[in-house]
């Protein structure tokens, strides 16, 4: 058995096993969640949390589901923060620097304090990620925030009021659909299988017996 | 952080290192159909009969579920007793989608597409769900060696033939199309310099056909689907569960129960067509499994569409992954992307055996891994559960050191969240409770056999036959999900509502009664339960 440590969840003090989740000192405490609960696994963002070490200035942003309990740690959650989306047309707007303007010109009033950055569930360089955004650079913007889970925990902590998440979704559907080079071999078969090329293949397949379908799978040759 | 590791699992990596170059370049044999499927008899759990029960009433009376499904099967209503008013929907649509994960925002897409006035419910939010979980990639045969029919073949290899043909024909021939689909609405997928997506096989594969974006596949596509709904201003109702379907005079699906998950208020939906997409179950920990799924995946759509009267179709077969995260404990359960084998990792176990071929399909690949640990007593022993060993340190040395850097961030970032560098150490693994193979029967337009009632993603049953190949879940939520939403957008422009009903709400109970049944839970599950048993406290 582990040993037992303090946490305070909302300030209030509850003596949970040390080798817990903050998630899971929840749930040892007896809360049955409803919000700030999703993957479980670290994905989706759900359970943005923050924390102070009694006695320590540092404030810590974390995701509660990833995150190990310790001793004398001080827990808010953020299970909702209000991001501003803005509401666009994919197929109409274009990858220009013009677009962050129109639709997130906040990011240009951004201060460099790097509060975001800091505060960032996944360590990604976020502050960097919007000088890129700011530029028109949405491919670097893209790779810089990839592994955002969007759970608001930056923006929380931004004296510019810029919902970064937003602005690198858009960075990445922008150079997803407009500046990584065409998947030619994709666009092929998909015009092949409209225009019924792959019906005569499907329909030999699809007659076959059960066994000669089964020898055929067992023998098939398999790509290196 | 230093590595949590046991000295005795530490003296077990010296053995996995010492025959790691020798692993480098060799390719372990492929079991023989014979060899498979006594396997998978001996060791698989869907052949652990002690854990099914026979399903006393309802359209698949006589058949056999997992123990925990057939409770909530045959469970109590959430509102019975209830005399609710019907006649005042707080909402009315053309289209109802139930879940908010990737088959539910596909099919609002497609729904509003067609010009239909469509509205997702979500218990949780829109994204918590099974697809943004999902790592390693998504199917498609869109390469030049490859074709829809060779994916086929695989398929229903994979699926043990037991597959419905015609949703297979449907999942491959539309695959492509929907790689598409995503690509055009911006999904960042792998591609090399000119534009070709990188691509790499999956267990059971005969063409490396895996589409990937990064292992944050899953979470890549839901991201930007959950956009493209607030984009189209399709209204999200989230923390709102819905505990049954409505049906009108005809027996049709007219509309939903809902359950603000906060509140407890309880709402009316009335709509022309409903569409189920759900998810799984592995928040209902069949056989005491740990599991890679969601906090919501608790089966509630077989349950709400089996009251109505839709049957289930091979509600018996569960996937367990074959390497859910064995050690350390705040990540036990987790998944851990098949696409770390794909890469070249390998199963060796405490003795520093390779036992198996890394890239058996998944049912296969579960059950040599049971065998090793439970017969053959070759497990990697851990404080939490005994495990088999996956070499990740293999894939830099295949592939060139950064590689699992760029290629498994999310993988790597989980581990070292642990103080474990996975590049450097092996990590173990064992099986987890991953996916729901049967669910809700459907024809192959997505309609159950409740008129009006489609189904998509996890929640049909049917597609992937008894065992699905990594990739095809994210491919069939995508397939699946749009064509509910274009099948249930059409169909809404003829729907003529009669007066609503829950009627058989009170049937089903009264046909529970009259078999002598007597419900032990109320159902839908909704959530999972994990506070410790043994406190006393009010409800």
């Amino acid at each position: 058995m582990a040993d037992m440590i303090n946490v305070y969840l909302y300030g209030k003090k509850y003596e949970v096993p040390s080798n817990l989740t903050i998630m899971e000192a929840f749930e040892y405490a007896g809360y049955q969640l409803v919000r700030g609960c999703g993957c479980r696994n670290g994905f989706c963002g759900a359970c943005a949390t923050i924390y102070r070490i009694k006695g320590k200035n540092e404030l810590h942003g974390c995701l509660a589901c990833s995150t190990k309990v310790e001793n004398d740690m001080c827990v808010a959650t953020l299970p909702f923060f209000p991001l501003e989306k803005k509401v666009y047309d994919i197929t109409e707007i274009k990858p220009t620097q013009q677009v962050m303007m129109q639709l997130y010109p906040e990011i240009y009033a951004c201060v460099g304090c790097n509060a975001c950055t800091k505060a960032c569930t996944q360590d990604l360089n976020v502050m960097q990620y919007i000088a890129h955004a700011q530029r028109g650079e949405f491919e670097k913007c893209a790779e810089l925030s990839f592994d955002c889970v969007m759970c608001g925990v930056c923006s929380s902590r931004c004296p510019a009021g810029i919902s970064h998440p937003q602005v690198a979704l858009l960075a990445r559907r922008l150079t997803g659909k407009y500046i990584r080079p065409e998947a030619k071999h994709l666009t092929t078969r998909v015009e092949e299988i409209e225009k019924g090329d792959c019906k005569a293949m499907m329909e030999a397949i699809m007659q076959k017996p059960i066994e000669e379908l089964k020898e055929l799978y067992n023998t098939r040759e398999i790509e290196k | 952080m230093s590595l949590p590791y046991t000295a005795e699992m530490m003296e077990s990596i010296k053995k996995v290192e010492a025959g790691r170059a020798a692993r480098i370049g060799f390719e372990p044999r492929r079991m023989t159909a014979d060899e498979k499927t006594a396997l998978l008899q001996a060791f698989h759990p869907d052949y652990n009969l002690d854990s099914f029960e026979e399903i006393k009433v309802g359209p698949n009376a006589g058949q056999k579920a997992p123990k925990e499904l057939v409770e909530i099967l045959q469970g109590e209503s959430r509102i019975k007793g209830m005399d609710l008013d019907l006649t005042n929907p707080d909402y009315d649509v053309d289209v109802l989608v139930i879940g908010g994960g990737g088959a539910g925002s596909s099919a609002a897409i497609e729904a509003n597409e067609a010009g239909a006035n469509v509205m997702i419910v979500t218990k949780l939010r829109i994204g918590d769900a099974n697809t943004m979980m999902a790592e390693g990639g998504i199917q498609a045969a869109d390469k030049e060696n490859d074709s829809p029919a060779q994916h086929y073949l695989d398929v229903m290899g994979g699926g043990h033939f037991a597959n419905v043909p015609e949703l297979v024909e449907k999942l491959v021939c539309d695959g492509p199309i929907a790689i598409n689909w995503l690509d055009k609405l911006g999904v960042l997928f792998d591609k090399d310099e000119d534009g070709r997506m990188v691509t790499t096989h999956g267990g059971g594969t005969s063409r490396k056909r895996m589409h990937a974006a990064a292992d944050y596949s899953g979470a890549e596509i839901m991201r930007t689907l959950r956009d493209e709904v607030y984009n189209r201003k399709i209204p999200v109702v989230d923390f709102t569960a819905a505990i049954e379907i409505i049906k009108d005079t005809d027996g049709k699906a007219a509309g939903a129960v809902l359950l603000n998950m906060e509140t407890n208020e309880i709402q009316i939906a009335r709509a022309k067509t409903v569409i189920i997409a759900t998810g799984g179950a592995g928040r209902m920990h069949y056989q005491g499994f740990p599991t890679s799924n969601h906090y919501g995946a608790t089966a509630d759509g077989l349950v709400l569409a089996y009251r109505a009267g839709a049957p289930l179709l091979y509600q018996d077969t569960l996937q367990y992954h074959p390497t859910g995260v064995a050690f350390p404990s705040q990540i036990y359960g987790a998944l851990v992307t098949e696409k770390v084998r794909s890469m070249g990792a390998m199963f060796v176990n405490v003795d520093g055996e390779v036992f198996m071929h890394p890239l058996e399909t998944r049912d296969v690949a579960a059950s040599g891994i049971i065998r090793e640990c439970k017969e053959r007593g070759k497990g990697v022993p851990t404080p939490v559960a005994d495990g088999i060993w996956l070499d990740t340190p293999m894939i830099d040395m295949i592939h060139g050191e950064g590689t699992l850097e760029k290629r498994l961030p999310g993988m790597l970032r989980m581990y070292l969240r642990c103080g474990i560098d996975m590049r450097k150490v092996p990590i173990v693994i064992y099986p987890t409770l991953h996916y729901q193979n049967g669910g809700i029967k459907v024809g192959v337009n997505g309609m159950s056999e409740v008129e009006n009632l489609y189904v998509a993603g996890e929640a049909i049953g049917g597609i992937h036959g008894r065992n699905r190949l990594m990739g095809n879940s994210l491919l069939d939520i995508i397939v699946f999900g749009r064509n509910a939403g274009q099948q249930a957008g059409a169909k809404c422009k003829e729907v003529e509502l009669k007066e609503l009903t829950l009627s058989h709400v009170d049937d089903f109970s009264k046909t529970l009664a009259d078999a002598g049944i007597e419900p032990t839970v109320v159902s839908p599950k909704l959530l999972p339960d994990y506070r410790p048993e043994g406190v006393t406290r009010l409800n």
